[in-house]
């Protein structure tokens, strides 16, 4: 009977502490409000377009303001040797309209 | 009387478990190593999008690049005299920035021009920033700080391309929390910039389109192609969707990569669940004959299935959230961040999705259960006496 008792504790108890970290979590988001709204103060200011996160290539710290083609594979998603480069989408060309048709008309 | 019956069978369980426990908390361990991976990149990822995209809300309407030749190439200042003529513009005004590279620390910055100041109520800058008018100050990003060990009213000297030193007065540090947009940053007046870059007059990096109606911007994005053919507009929808493709992209490798380890984690499981072991039957077998029903070996099963998946998946979804927001990722963070010389140190806001967390449970806990019950049926409706003697 014991045992029974104990895992239903411990799984209140682990269920208890989720609870907790997603009340923790909608806290700190209200918390860090000020924050997020003077980050994005400052980027309107310095009209920044991209965050600050991977600075090994130019298409990695500015991904939005990248080139879409160039010489040597340089865009997101191309086959190079930067870590956060393989790991980039490649430019989304949905918007773009280009009708290829091959052969006789 | 119910309620007691159903404790006895789970507390019977919990015995039963215990018995194999090595085998158990093996199968325990992986579990919660295979949530708490596939956890993390869902917490991550959704933080880093939500704040990316809250951030990002009031960037640029409308951005235009010219390109040259395939590349983004600066831009003439008076093309913004065209571009303020179509219908639906407020305004174009040009913006300087570019990359400067520090042969002291071998380390990139992003150099830029202020657009406008910042309220006095901003905490996340000590001092002040420059304005554009001004020369000779420097605000500058964490990173900087700290890499080239300088403080308010220190000097940042940086090489123009002639080679001459130019020093800046560091008049303003951008705190740590706004790092992940400030890190790398280096603030300067439009006419140090000019020096440093060495830009001709009437030239910019790119121009900042004013739109009057937001739904109006792919139009007037259209009209500026239509005019000037070699530019290139960036809509701000196009840059939030940039980072949405960004990060979902991450999140989809690096679950492609730990594809591996969640198929062998799946077989194991499909393995353990499924197929019962000569042990299990004969227990099942044993039950049956001292009077238990079927129901209540079905019942135990469930409970054992619970007891598995839901530790499981409680250990993994709680060890995901301390790894994420209370360890910032440590262990995905050197292969999102790349190669650099200086890494921004970011603490993520805990931004969570509820739904998320609930699809991970059903995806994690329900399969198990049910993979656990169905053998379990097959053989608690089989003849104690066959199913003991194998």
């Amino acid at each position: 009977m014991n045992r029974a008792f104990v895992f239903l504790a411990g799984a209140g108890l682990c269920l208890l502490a989720l609870t907790g970290l997603l009340f923790r979590s909608a806290a700190t988001v209200r918390q860090q409000g000020n924050t997020v709204r003077d980050m994005t103060e400052i980027a309107a200011c310095l009209r920044l377009t991209d965050i600050s996160f991977s600075h090994d290539a130019r298409y990695t710290r500015h991904p939005s303001q990248a080139d879409l083609f160039s010489a040597f594979q340089d865009h997101p998603g191309s086959i190079e040797h930067f870590p956060s480069g393989s790991v980039s989408a490649p430019p989304d060309f949905s918007g773009i309209g280009t009708a290829i048709s091959a052969g006789k008309r | 009387m119910s309620l007691t019956k159903h404790i006895n069978i789970l507390d019977y369980t919990l015995l039963s478990l215990l018995r194999r426990k090595f085998r158990n908390a093996g199968i325990i361990l992986v579990f919660s190593l295979v949530i708490c991976i596939t956890g993390s990149v869902l917490l991550l990822t959704y933080a880093f999008k939500r704040e990316a995209v809250l951030v990002l809300g009031n960037v640029p309407e409308l951005i235009v690049q010219k390109m040259t030749a395939g590349r983004h190439e600066l831009i003439p200042v008076s093309l913004g005299e065209e571009i303020s003529r179509i219908p639906g513009v407020s305004g174009v005004e040009p913006r300087y920035w570019g990359y400067y590279f520090d042969s002291f620390t071998k380390a990139n910055y992003t150099v830029v021009t202020p657009g406008g100041r910042l309220s006095e109520g901003n905490k996340l800058l000590q001092g002040r920033l420059p304005s554009a008018e001004e020369k000779g100050v420097a605000a500058i990003g964490g990173g900087i700080a700290r890499t080239r060990f300088l403080g308010i009213d220190d000097d940042l000297a940086l090489f123009s391309p002639d080679g001459k030193l130019r020093n800046f007065r560091v008049v303003g540090i951008f705190q740590a929390p706004s790092e992940l947009l400030t890190f790398d940053l280096i603030v300067i007046g439009k006419g140090d910039l000019q020096e440093l870059f060495s830009l001709p007059p009437g030239i910019a990096t790119d121009l900042v389109v004013g739109v009057r109606n937001e739904t109006e911007a792919p139009v007037i994005a259209r009209k500026i192609r239509e005019r000037i053919p070699d530019s290139r507009p960036i809509l701000r929808r196009e840059i939030i969707r940039t980072y949405d493709a960004v990060f979902s992209w991450r999140s989809g490798l690096i679950l492609t990569l730990f594809a591996g380890a969640l198929a062998a984690f799946a077989i194991l499981a499909w393995d353990k669940a499924t197929g019962l072991s000569a042990d299990e039957r004969r227990e099942i077998g044993i039950l049956k004959a001292l009077g238990w029903e079927t129901s209540d070996i079905l019942e135990m099963k469930f409970w054992e299935g619970v007891a598995i998946s839901l530790t499981s998946f409680f250990l993994g979804i709680l060890a995901a959230y301390a790894h994420i927001f209370f360890f910032d990722a440590a262990l995905f963070a050197p292969a999102l961040k790349g190669w650099s010389v200086i890494y921004p140190r970011f603490h993520l806001v805990p931004f969570i999705d509820p739904y998320q967390i609930a699809t991970l449970l059903s995806l994690t806990v329900i399969p198990y259960i049910a993979s656990t019950i169905i053998p379990s049926w097959k053989a608690a409706v089989t003849d104690p006496d066959e199913v003991v003697r194998g």
